[in-house]
């Protein structure tokens, strides 16, 4: 039996993203299947996924099947809920806790210019997208955010460095600085 | 406009009553206020009115944008909305720097920060953000581009099979809880039917007739534990009394007898 074929077998009974050495233990001592073997045969399944309507994709827990993006639009017809749409306020708090981490509630408002809602955290905490790393050493010892290996799952993430990079800052060149009392 | 607000200026912009929208606003009415609000902060606003004018952040001619800023402000006060705080200290910032470069230039060196590069570095950190933001929107998601590939194996959890129960096991554990419920029961002490004194009469007057009587001969099976609970009682009583006496072989288990006391001698 193919080793790839029984990977998949593996992959499509499993409800969450496997790792290498999750798959490791589904093999008895005597079956002789090396941690190797699993990463070759990995990429035979990737190979065979070819052309179907699902992929295997690696994403921070391990990996996992799913379906290409194409054929959402007939898999999500029927379904009652649509996906959740964020609103920008949520984006914009996730995106800096995912490119700034870590970081405090107060930095998020420093850049946002507005208030931190608090809603938001709580859905991003029960979520399990963000949790509290540690509190810096300031007056009050404000709570430090970054992002969980579930949010890294969730957007299709192996790990932060897969996140697309943020648009460069310009640095400033005062004597370049040209605000004008124009009109 | 109704005439009635064409008195109310909207906005005062240059000491010019705007009694209309702005021409270069491009928002119907009734969409403005829903359009304000779609705005996730001062630093929003400004960089829409900045971008808008393709303007590069570091080129901002201040006191057209603080004009149109205020004016936003303004409208926003008209529309009733809930006018954040931080609304009203980015007009405060921006008139700081407008009156700042309406002063002759200081060249002395300023300790404090100038803060029109404070300005700049948060627009920029900010549009930062919104593109961050957007970028991440853009990534694919789980349930919304991908959905899990799974059949359904469903796994029961845990796969135990269920035990087989018996009918007497069942019975048993009916029982037992018919025993436990006897426990709470109350124990009604009711006058005893067969009296021990009736019995020890019955018993010496079986006697009478055949002295030696097998033990077991005494009790009558119809009469239940209870019966034979008295009768064991009555022939207890019997011997302590020495009105009867009781034999056997010398064997283990052999029958027992009950006899007259004393009734030995003549036999």
């Amino acid at each position: 039996m193919e080793l790839a074929t029984i990977l998949q077998a593996i992959l499509l009974t499993a409800d969450k993203p496997l790792s290498v050495e999750q798959l490791e233990t589904y093999f008895l001592p005597e079956e002789k299947v090396a941690r190797m073997a699993i990463r070759v045969a990995l990429q035979d399944l990737q190979d065979v996924c070819a052309g179907q309507s699902f992929e295997l994709k690696e994403t921070a827990s391990g990996f996992r099947l799913q379906t290409r993006a194409e054929f959402q639009p007939w898999v999500q017809r029927h379904h009652e809920e649509k996906p959740q749409k964020y609103s920008r306020a949520f984006l914009e708090t996730l995106a800096l806790i995912a490119w700034r981490q870590p970081i405090t509630r107060a930095e998020i408002e420093e850049i946002r210019g507005v208030a931190v809602n608090a809603n938001i955290i709580k859905t991003l905490l029960e979520r399990d997208w963000v949790r509290v790393i540690g509190h810096k050493e300031l007056p009050g010892r404000p709570e430090m955010l970054g992002t969980t290996r579930h949010f890294l799952d969730h957007f299709n993430l192996r790990s932060l460095d897969d996140l697309p990079s943020l648009a460069a800052v310009k640095a400033l060149d005062m004597d370049k600085l040209q605000l004008e009392l124009l009109g | 406009m109704t005439a009635i607000q064409k008195e109310i200026p909207l906005a005062i912009v240059r000491g010019e009553k705007f009694v209309a929208m702005p021409e270069d606003l491009y928002i119907p009415p009734d969409a403005l206020e829903v359009f304000l609000e779609a705005f996730e902060g001062p630093l929003d606003l400004l960089l829409y009115l900045i971008r808008r004018q393709n303007f590069d952040i570091c080129d901002i001619p201040i006191a057209h944008i603080t004009e149109q800023y205020v004016a936003y402000v303004e409208l926003m006060k008209d529309f009733k909305l809930d006018l954040a705080a931080e609304y009203l200290l980015m007009a405060a910032m921006l008139a700081e720097i407008k009156s700042r470069l309406l002063l002759p230039r200081h060249v002395a060196a300023e300790e404090e920060e100038d803060p029109r590069a404070r300005l700049m570095r948060q627009l920029q950190e900010y549009e930062q953000c919104k593109q961050a933001a957007a970028d991440l929107d853009e990534l694919p998601r789980l349930g919304r581009e991908h959905q899990v590939v799974q059949t359904a194996a469903d796994f029961p959890s845990p796969p135990r099979p269920q035990p087989q129960v018996s009918l007497p096991e069942l019975l048993l554990a009916f029982q037992n809880v018919l025993k436990r419920a006897e426990m709470f029961s109350h124990h009604e002490i009711q006058r005893e039917q067969l009296s021990i004194r009736e019995r020890m009469t019955q018993v010496l007057a079986v006697l009478q007739t055949c002295r030696f009587a097998p033990f077991e001969n005494l009790f009558r099976r119809e009469e239940g534990r209870r019966g034979a609970v008295v009768t064991l009682m009555a022939v207890l009583e019997l011997l302590k009394a020495h009105l009867v006496d009781v034999t056997q072989g010398d064997a283990p288990y052999t029958p027992l007898y009950i006899h007259l006391a004393g009734g030995m001698a003549e036999a």
